[in-house]
This record gives C-alpha cells, sequence and structure tokens, in this order.
C-alpha cells in the first residue's frame, strides 16, 4: 500500500516538475518577446499551456530520474567536464587542421576496447566525447559489455583511450560508474 | 558600436576559416572515414564561434538565448550523425583505408 502512495507521489511530482520547466522554456523562447509587451490575454498564454501540457505527458517519465540516483551530485560534477570537453574540442579542431595541411601524419586503424559504463547516459556521454576529443571517432557501442569499437586516425589518439583512459576515468567519476 | 562589430567579425571570420579547413580536409583526405573527421570535427567548433560572433553582434537578448541553445543542441546531434554515418559504413563492409594504400 505504502509503495504505491509513493509512486503516485513521485508521478505527481515528475508532471508538476516537467511542466514547470516545459512552460519557463516556453515562455523563454516564444512568449517574452511576442505576448508579453502586449495586453494580457488569456488565450495566447493558454496555447503556451497547452503546448507544456502536452509535452509533459509524453515525457514526464524519461524526463525525471526515479529516486536514489543522486542527480544533484551528478550534475554538479557534469559542469566542470564540459568545460574539459570544451577545450578538448578547440584541441580536436586544431590537430585535425594539422592534419589537412600536412603538419601530422594521416595513419586509420580501428580499435576496441571495454569500459566500465553501464548505464545510458554514461554510455552516450562517452560516446559523444570520444567524437569530440581529438583523432577519434565512436563507430559502434555495445552497451552489455560497455565495449567501443573506434576509428583512430592515428596511433597516437588510439593511445589516448587504450592506454591513458583519462576520459574513461573522468566519465566514470562523473557518472559514479568506476 | 565599432568596438561589438570588430569583435564580432573576427568570431565569425575564424568559424568561417575552420569550416573551410574542414571543407579542404573532406576533399584532401583518403577514404570515408578520414574524411568524417574533417567534417565532424571542424564542423563542432567553427559553428561554436559563429553563433558566438553572432550573440555578440546582437547584445544581450532574448535571441541570445536562442542562438545558445542552437548551439547546445549542435553539440548533441552533431556527434550523433557522425557516429551514425560511421556505423551505417562500418555495418555494410566499406574498408578501411590502410597507410600506404591507393586513395580511394
Amino acid at each position: 500500500m505504502e509503495m504505491t502512495e509513493m509512486k503516485e507521489d513521485h508521478r505527481t511530482f515528475s508532471i508538476a516538475l516537467t511542466f514547470c520547466i516545459m512552460f519557463i522554456f516556453w515562455v523563454l523562447l516564444s512568449a517574452w518577446t511576442v505576448y508579453l509587451p502586449e495586453p494580457y490575454d488569456l488565450s495566447k498564454v493558454s496555447r503556451g499551456i497547452l503546448a507544456a501540457l502536452i509535452v509533459t505527458f509524453l515525457t514526464y517519465e524519461i524526463f525525471v530520474p526515479g529516486k536514489g540516483e543522486k542527480v544533484l551530485l551528478k550534475t554538479r560534477r557534469f559542469i566542470p567536464y564540459v568545460g574539459w570537453e570544451l577545450w578538448q574540442i578547440y584541441l580536436a579542431t586544431v590537430d585535425v587542421a594539422k592534419r589537412v595541411f600536412g603538419i601530422l601524419e594521416v595513419d586509420p586503424q580501428i580499435i576496441e576496447f571495454d569500459t566500465t559504463l553501464r548505464s545510458d547516459f554514461a554510455l552516450v556521454t562517452f560516446a559523444n566525447s570520444i567524437t569530440l576529443t581529438p583523432g577519434t571517432i565512436t563507430i559502434d557501442v555495445e552497451p552489455e559489455r560497455g565495449r567501443y569499437i573506434v576509428h583512430a586516425i592515428a596511433k597516437g589518439p588510439a593511445e589516448s583511450l587504450t592506454v591513458d583512459q583519462t576520459m574513461q576515468k573522468k566519465v566514470g567519476y562523473v557518472f559514479m560508474e568506476e | 558600436m565599432l568596438a561589438i562589430d570588430v569583435i564580432s567579425t573576427i568570431f565569425l571570420a575564424a568559424g568561417s576559416l575552420i569550416m573551410i579547413t574542414g571543407t579542404v580536409g573532406l576533399l584532401k583526405f583518403p577514404d570515408f572515414y578520414t574524411r568524417m573527421h574533417a567534417t565532424g570535427k571542424c564542423d563542432t567548433l567553427g559553428q561554436i564561434l559563429i553563433i558566438m560572433g553572432c550573440m555578440i553582434y546582437e547584445g544581450f537578448t532574448f535571441i541570445t538565448i536562442k542562438l545558445l541553445l542552437v548551439s547546445a543542441f549542435y553539440l548533441l546531434a552533431g556527434p550523433a550523425s557522425t557516429h551514425a554515418l560511421m556505423k551505417a559504413a562500418y555495418v555494410t563492409g566499406l574498408p578501411v583505408w590502410k597507410k600506404g594504400d591507393k586513395r580511394m
């Protein structure tokens, strides 16, 4: 009995939270410049409420994660990771530009390696990070074993994934799956 | 407003230069996989710089938020589409260029 009540509570909370975020999003994107400077009109705002409601009922189950997932801690660890990732994007572009103009060699190879990551969000983040960092692109992921197939443009970038493993450790730290 | 014009022009020019580098790589690299390296990586930084140039030119308004969201969406969608193309090529068995092979 208590379990179902708790589930019901969580469901109401998810719907309310998703609706608030979606409505704020709508206000930021369209209402602020178009509707709010004009005189207040319920029919205009109601369009936003309707749109937010539709999106809420389609997505609240995946938008708000279950209890006990330490969302706040993960978010706090994720923000410095995004900063590091932007720096890596800059390095990746410089690296490709050097190979385009012939300063560094092009010697492609396909590598496979296993990681400790298992959850969907961690796998996707790591796959996108591989593509954004210098010289490597994800080809395929096997979620059961955390196995990645990666195309590396030269030996150096391939070794940074298989030998150094800086990025695995960082993603594992963010999602607590070391 | 001259300073803002100059700064935003510098950002737009840098972004365009990086996009051009990516295009040169697309034409120069030897096979499909390496070409995806050139386009997939240069586009990401190129669009960040171009959108930053637009944001600086526009000043701080609500359009800035929209531009920021466009940029953030590209950071998620760009690698995903690159990965989809790479996987499609790999699954259909496109051969991988090795050093010393003929250009494909």
